[in-house]
């Protein structure tokens, strides 16, 4: 689904981002980890065309990222705060993107209803606007936006952080069964390794920008992790 | 920033020195008394002008809660911080020279002073009136309105509240201890300011930010326009919830009002049959100016969305432009009553607007791909005016959109006559509005080959 062939990006001398290959097939749960700096974020910047790679490129289905613009309607992400607008309160959100994503109202109300228990109450008829809302459910509310229109490419940078704990094991089981019954390739960033070994099948890892561990997720990923961050 | 304060300064200052002469010269009567019956306009003027651009003490307070120091002397503190502001000093660059000018043409000392240390006091006033009116939108409304429409009454003389101000205003001249009065006053609101605000020194009180009651929205009436609805629909809640891009529409409106100066005679400089065209494309395109010239930058905090969006610029910018255009026509029709000062003075309006929808308005969009100012928009910080908004290539687009229309018209005025400069500024406009096609497609490819810059831009919070 994502191939990645000679990336870099450098800002000056400093190389943020080098990944001579990586391929992630359809469907697959993928999971980045690493510390601050080390390139997740512009990896995911990259995938959504939104900063220039110094050299090489990304296929997203066999478009080309930065050179056509084929991937926006079956690629989705939640980055961070500046992917929702703030003056909007979240149902006029959710109709936006889905207007965006050639879907009516019946259609987002139809979604909606499936997230009843993970928005616990506190997103819909809130008479709340975005800006107004707490940091964990602008959150939920960003990443539900992330699902209209049946992506199946989804993007979540560090989609666990500001999550109450019961939101948090809702959203694992909605990635989880996402990539696996209905073949969304789902790519997770996370400073949290519990969560992202739960979840991914495949965890990569970079360092400085480099890849430095792809991993098949197994029982002895967490602790080979640990180690390897710990040490 | 720093210029437009020394720039300021530089006006009172020169105000100050020259306004008694000035006053005295053009036979309007005693200098004082002509000041003291205009300044209650100062003086609310200046409350306008504070709301929308004071910035209030209390975002800096969150951080001083918790460490330990006395909540009195973190409020006297703040209080403090405004008594400072450039909003009060300012005034002082007009009213000292004023004063001394007085004092020099031989008014008693005792009067002079006691005027000018009350409506200094006065002014000291305003900054605590702020403070406690602040965020409070209803109430500064309705007094914006109240003047208005004051305003309005005393120059069509029907009504005229400076008979009843002014002799306040001139007593303080003639019997100065009652300077004594307002800065009890003063005093009186310091002190309630200050109780107000150690009453409300929590979280989930005074310091909280204002939140409105938000009410989902649907306009249907606008999915008629398909994929340009959606965008349209956004653009009206944008302007519709935002303090900064209501501004903007404010200004517009008081731009209808400009051309005032032209068509009255105000102001001589003016009087020149091209500046009619000038006056018209300033009074149809108050929006344009205030609003278009800040696209895409009203979508800055969430520009990341829109560009991995399924969005397609042309319909992004298409919405923008129909706005541009509503609001233009919807000026127009506003300024209608510009028929008082003749036919002429309204076709020049006319004229103006044609040009502004047939060129201006791609120009405003194509300039403002140059314009990578991210906006806040639930503040109004910078909404006068920004450095990074003026640069060479912005520069270079602005003179089109003013300079442009005169040498059209011109070249018909002096080459035939005042009707064949209208009409080739209306043709011009025409044919600009039939190139719509091909300015979209070039204002497009502008956007692309900017995106990335642009992203980069809008990261960098102001």
């Amino acid at each position: 689904m994502i191939s990645v062939q000679n990336l870099t990006k450098k800002y000056g001398e400093s190389i943020v981002l080098n990944i001579e290959n990586l391929e992630i097939p359809k469907g697959q749960s993928f999971g980045l980890v690493g510390n601050n700096g080390a390139g997740k974020t512009t990896f995911f910047s990259l995938m959504l065309d939104l900063i220039q790679p110094t050299t090489g490129h990304i296929a997203n289905n066999g478009v080309q990222v930065d050179s056509s613009e084929a991937w926006k309607p079956f690629t989705s992400a939640f980055i961070d705060e500046t992917f929702l607008i703030g003056y909007l309160t979240p149902e006029e959100y959710f109709y936006f993107i889905g207007e965006l994503r050639g879907r009516n109202k019946a259609d987002i109300d139809n979604l909606l209803d499936g997230f009843e228990d993970f928005f616990h109450d506190e997103i819909l008829g809130q008479k709340k606007y975005l800006r107004d809302l707490s940091k964990g459910n602008q959150k939920k509310a960003g990443i539900v936006a992330s699902f209209i229109g049946d992506p199946e490419v989804i993007i979540l940078d560090e989609p666990f952080a500001n999550l109450d704990p019961t939101t948090q094991i809702k959203l694992k089981g909605i990635i989880k069964d996402l990539a696996a019954n209905k073949g969304v390739t789902v790519l997770v960033s996370s400073h949290d390794l519990i969560h992202v070994t739960e979840v991914c099948e495949r965890i990569v890892v970079l360092n400085k920008g480099e890849l430095v561990k792809d991993i098949s997720t197994s029982t002895e990923t967490l602790k080979e992790l640990e180690v390897f961050f710990g040490g | 920033m720093v210029l437009g304060v020394f720039y300021f300064m530089a006006v009172f200052l020169g105000l100050g020195i020259g306004a008694f002469y000035i006053i005295e010269k053009q036979g309007w009567g005693d200098p004082l008394l002509v000041v003291n019956r205009f300044i209650v306009y100062y003086l609310v003027g200046d409350l306008y002008v504070r709301y929308m651009l004071q910035k209030m003490p209390i975002t800096n307070i969150k951080p001083l809660l918790y460490i330990p120091i006395d909540k009195s002397r973190i409020v006297w503190y703040s209080l403090g911080k405004t008594v400072v502001s450039f909003f009060n000093w300012s005034h002082a660059f007009f009213f000292i020279p004023f004063s001394i000018v007085l004092l020099m043409e031989g008014y008693p000392p005792l009067g002079v002073i006691g005027w000018h240390l009350g409506i200094m006091a006065l002014f000291f006033c305003n900054n605590f009136i702020n403070v406690l009116v602040n965020n409070k939108d209803n109430v500064f409304y309705v007094l914006l309105g109240l003047f208005t429409v004051l305003g309005i009454c005393q120059y069509s003389e029907l009504f005229n509240i400076t008979v009843y101000s002014a002799p306040f205003f001139n007593a303080l001249y003639e019997l100065p201890w009652m300077a004594l009065l307002i800065c009890g006053l003063l005093i009186a609101l310091v002190f309630s300011a200050f109780s107000y605000f150690k009453r409300h020194m929590y979280l989930d009180a005074g310091l909280i930010g204002k939140k409105s009651m938000a009410k989902t929205e649907d306009y249907a009436w606008l999915n008629r326009f398909g994929n340009l609805g959606t965008f349209l629909k956004n653009d009206i809640k944008l302007i519709r919830r935002n303090k900064r891009s209501k501004t903007a529409v404010i200004m517009s409106f008081f731009f209808i009002f400009y051309g005032l100066f032209f068509f009255t005679g105000a102001v001589e400089a003016y009087d020149g049959p091209v500046w009619k065209i000038f006056a018209g494309i300033f009074i149809s395109g108050g929006f344009l100016f205030s609003f278009g010239q800040f696209v895409p930058s009203w979508d800055s905090s969430y520009y990341p969305l829109m560009m991995s969006q399924n969005i397609r610029y042309r319909e992004y910018l298409t919405s923008k432009w129909y706005l541009i255009i509503i609001a233009t026509v919807v000026s127009t029709i506003l300024a209608s009553f510009y028929i008082y000062f003749g036919w002429d003075t309204y076709l020049a309006v006319i004229v103006g607007a044609i040009y502004n929808i047939g060129i201006n308005s791609y120009m405003v969009l194509w300039a403002g791909a140059y314009i990578k100012t991210p906006i806040e928009l639930t503040s109004n910080k910078k909404a006068f005016g920004d450095k990074q908004a003026f640069n060479a290539k912005t520069l270079l687009l602005t003179l089109p959109k003013l300079i442009l229309p005169l040498g059209v018209y011109a070249l018909g005025h002096y080459s035939i006559g005042p009707t064949a400069g209208y009409i080739f500024v209306g043709m011009a406009g025409v044919i600009g509005f039939g190139f719509r096609n091909k300015a979209f497609a070039m204002i497009e490819s502008i956007y692309k080959k900017e995106k990335y810059k642009t992203l980069a831009a809008y990261k960098q919070k102001a």
